[in-house]
């Protein structure tokens, strides 16, 4: 592109993370405790289970072509929805951004050596790794068909399906979750390079600080609700099943309070991974930084609060509903201002057509649409009608999909030069950011509207008027499953054949763009002290960029 | 409805605009070119906090009106009984008449159902009426009620999920006329025993007469008058007995113990299938019209006393 600086040729560093031998092949990798090996030992086994579930949300999307399945019995359906949504969750969108970006760029983000705890770093992945081991045997023997949300008493007593070994995995999992959390918080806290205060953070170390909280404190809760759940199982113990004198909707309180908070442990790291690339390609300090910093622990707060919108038609008692909704309404105020101040920073910025910023600004679109949907759930009345129904699907969709996959993708785009050294070709990415967010409209938008006239979630059979926008929606999921497979093509092509990056293409302020790509095992030569601004652009004569204009006029209450 | 997709819509299309018309018209003009830096405003943040907040309180204000509305039951409605279990629906008129996936009701009438399951949770939901509630095994109904306005024939679902053939798991509700209603309720009622027949057999076989006898001389309160009226409990404090009190005495007779009377009563919890306990519900319900004896019932003597 023309509008980016001529690169000059640069080389690969001689030494550096990959290639830095102590001990050797395999070995090297499985017995590491550097964090940025340690990511892409997460980065493989989460791209795994993307590709385990993807294959199953394909299947789901080509048997409901036809009203009455045109692929498999219904048992299986319940399965496929079931392995997807438990593979896709717990296995790929938890870990996904924290685990692999946030294991990789906290520590060079604020200029440290590695996490505070890297044995513990690596022992998170072996966790995960035989949690997920646990689950995979589930699905290999028997599968499981309650839902990814296991309610009882289903789960715990009426399902055939293999659901102990699943519960297992994913409690196991949760430790993993635990971990990372704890370590991502110590190292936040204790070391920061010199300058580097908490209000010069980066916006993506405030995302993770505030997931971090919400791993340590919610995962506890749904690891022992979802144990609970597999001993009422095996040794018929009376939790939830009312047979026994237990309380089905007990599980359901116990399993919110994890599992709503869940939710912005998978989109608040894609809302750090926005704020680092909005202002890297507008090349302007972010507008609002305290504002975005300040909504995220809003959010992480507030989210632990809001579990029982999950429950309007439960039953539950008016007064609660009443608080829930209430509650669920103000939740929606920090993401709208970090909205607000995304679109803001934009303004008079220059703006650059790189991949990684068509999917951040595909992000904001797709996480606006996902958000104020949200509205119409939290909304009591409407909820009544619309709970369980496709237009919860196509809610969670938009912001788990369109928001944190997108997020995600986006942060393999902008970070990849960092991590493996190397630039991939830009026009393809950028087309594949455009095939992504057209594929993902197409295949979730009609489903808001199937959701509207009433089609309930997980039906494997369905009245024949809601088959028009069943097929629009399977059309789009292909063109969704291309946009996915473009990266996974290119980004490894790129790993051999790809330009030489150079330590910081695009440019970018933060710390981890001062060091060599890929960076050496410890990360920097010099530790770094940091003198400037977060995203500040105009006193960085190091970037090599034009001095700034003049700073717009300053408002007369400044 | 209209004003949150009115909302939403405009502040999507609004921030959409803002970024499309930004992404060109700051398009980078130079390849070293940098932004020009804007000041923080913390007014512009106060505005975009309070703005976006008021219009959601106004959708929190509206959407609560119609939840309160919806979840109080009024008065004088058509009881229907609706047993879950998977994967059908039993639905029994008031008249004891039973229909599987299949649910007439009068049109004009508020109706409502009380419902229950027999095993996992289902959830009955008329997508055409906006109305849903989940039904939920254990110790309590959940009841909804709702008012057709419009004959025809209307699906409806199980929306929670429930298992191998959840989404089998619908039907139709008909509503007719009232004039029809009736005539179909009389026309194909033979062979239904009355619910509350059904009920008095089974209180004397499962020895439920034996303690509560109807003139109050037994060792447990007479069940006269009971349905609708407040209980006075041991600990002092009064409940209706309503259906779901009436379940739970049935189920767990220790949950709320009756004033004056021992705990004596055997839990039915997991004895009784749960047509049995509507029966007998039913039954006692039919008792309401009979006189309470003076002493041995439950009843909580008017306020005046106290």
């Amino acid at each position: 592109m023309s509008n980016t600086p001529p690169t000059p040729n640069y080389e690969m560093p001689r030494t550096h993370y990959l290639n830095a031998t102590y001990g050797s092949g395999l070995r090297s990798w499985l017995l590491t405790t550097d964090h940025k090996r340690i990511a892409l030992l997460y980065l493989c086994s989460v791209t795994v289970f993307f590709f385990i579930g993807g294959v199953f949300a394909t299947m789901i999307r080509i048997h409901l072509l036809t009203p009455t399945g045109a692929l498999v019995t219904p048992e299986t359906y319940n399965k496929l929805f079931t392995m997807h949504g438990v593979a896709m969750i717990f296995f790929f969108l938890i870990p996904s951004i924290p685990a692999v970006f946030g294991n990789f760029l906290i520590p060079l983000m604020i200029g440290a050596k590695d996490l505070a705890f890297p044995k513990i770093n690596l022992l998170s992945w072996y966790i995960y790794i035989i949690g997920g081991c646990f689950v995979l045997y589930s699905f290999g023997t028997g599968g499981l068909d309650t839902g990814w949300t296991f309610y009882t008493p289903l789960s715990s007593v009426y399902s055939n399906s293999a659901v102990t070994p699943a519960v297992i995995g994913i409690f196991i999992n949760g430790f993993s979750s635990i971990l990372t959390g704890l370590n991502f918080i110590v190292t936040i806290h204790t070391m920061r390079a010199p300058g580097m205060t908490w209000f010069r953070l980066p916006l993506f170390a405030w995302a993770h600080y505030a997931t971090s909280l919400v791993m340590i404190l919610g995962t506890p809760v749904v690891a022992i609700t979802l144990l609970l759940a597999g001993l009422e199982r095996m040794f018929h113990l009376g939790f939830f099943n009312p047979a026994l004198g237990g309380d089905p909707i007990l599980f359901q309180h116990l399993f919110w309070f994890y599992s709503h908070p869940a939710v912005y442990i998978m989109i608040l790291p894609a809302m750090g991974v926005v704020s680092e690339i909005i202002p890297t390609f507008a090349r302007k300090p972010i507008f609002g930084y305290s504002f975005i910093a300040g909504s995220s622990i809003a959010i992480a707060v507030i989210g632990f609060l809001v579990w029982a919108h999950h429950m309007f038609v439960t039953g539950e008692s008016t007064y609660a509903a009443l608080t829930f909704s209430f509650l669920s309404y103000l939740v929606a105020i920090p993401s709208a201002v970090k909205v607000f101040n995304w679109t803001s920073t934009l303004y008079e910025g220059s703006i650059s057509w790189d991949p990684p910023m068509i999917y951040a600004l595909g992000f904001i679109g797709l996480f606006v649409i996902g958000g104020t949907t949200g509205l119409f759930l939290a909304c009591l009345g409407l909820d009544i009608h619309i709970h369980d129904t496709y237009f919860v699907v196509a809610h969670f969709h938009y912001i788990m999909v369109g928001g944190a996959v997108m997020g995600y993708v986006g942060g393999l785009h902008f970070w990849w030069p960092k991590i493996t050294g190397r630039l991939y070709p830009e026009s393809l990415a950028r087309f594949a950011a455009v095939v992504l967010f057209i594929g993902f409209n197409l295949t979730f938008f009609p489903q808001f509207i199937l959701g509207y006239l009433g089609m309930p979630r997980r039906y494997h059979t369905y009245p024949p008027e809601f088959q028009v926008l069943n097929v629009l929606s399977t059309a789009g999921a292909s063109i969704l499953a291309l946009g996915y497979l473009l990266p996974m093509i290119y980004l490894t092509w790129s790993m051999r054949y790809g330009r030489v990056a150079g330590p910081n293409p695009w440019p970018a302020t933060g710390l981890e763009w001062k060091t060599e790509s890929p960076p050496p095992t410890e990360n920097f030569d010099v530790t770094p002290e940091v003198t400037w601004e977060p995203y500040d652009y105009s006193n960085r004569p190091d970037l090599g960029l034009a001095a700034p204009s003049p700073p717009a006029p300053a408002h007369s209450d400044d | 409805m209209l004003f949150i997709t009115g909302v939403c819509v405009f502040f999507a299309a609004a921030i959409t605009v803002a970024i499309v018309v930004f992404f060109f018209k700051y398009h980078r003009r130079a390849p070293n070119a940098v932004g020009i830096v804007t000041h923080e405003d913390s007014r512009l943040e106060a505005v975009w906090m309070i703005v976006p907040l008021i219009l959601a309180m106004a959708m929190f204000g509206w959407g609560a009106v119609i939840y309160v509305d919806y979840r109080h039951t009024p008065q004088d409605t058509l009881d229907v009984y609706v047993i879950a279990k998977q994967w059908m629906w039993k639905i029994q008129q008031p008249n004891g008449l039973k229909e599987i996936n299949e649910l007439h009701v009068p049109v004009g009438r508020n109706i409502r159902l009380i419902m229950a399951s027999e095993d996992v949770i289902h959830d009955f939901f008329v997508p055409a009426f906006r109305v849903k509630m989940d039904v939920i095994p254990g110790q309590h109904y959940n009841t909804m009620w709702f008012r057709p306005t419009k004959p025809g024939r209307y699906h409806f679902f199980c929306s929670q999920y429930c298992g191998t053939n959840h989404a089998l798991m619908g039907g139709w509700v008909t509503v007719m006329e009232p004039s029809d209603y009736a005539a179909w309720l009389s026309g194909s009622s033979g062979g239904n025993a009355n619910a509350a027949v059904a009920g008095e057999k089974l209180f004397a076989e499962k020895a439920c007469i034996t303690c509560h006898v109807a003139n109050g001389t037994g060792r447990a309160p007479s069940l006269n008058g009971l349905y609708g009226a407040q209980v006075l409990l041991a600990d002092g404090s009064t409940v209706i007995a309503d259906e779901a009190y009436i379940r739970e005495s049935i189920l767990q007779p220790n949950a709320k113990i009756v004033a004056r009377y021992p705990p004596s009563m055997p839990a039915f919890q997991g004895q009784l299938t749960e047509e049995q306990i509507l029966a007998l519900t039913a039954y006692i319900k039919s008792l309401q019209s009979q006189p309470v004896p003076e002493k041995g019932s439950g009843i909580a003597p008017p306020t005046g006393k106290r």
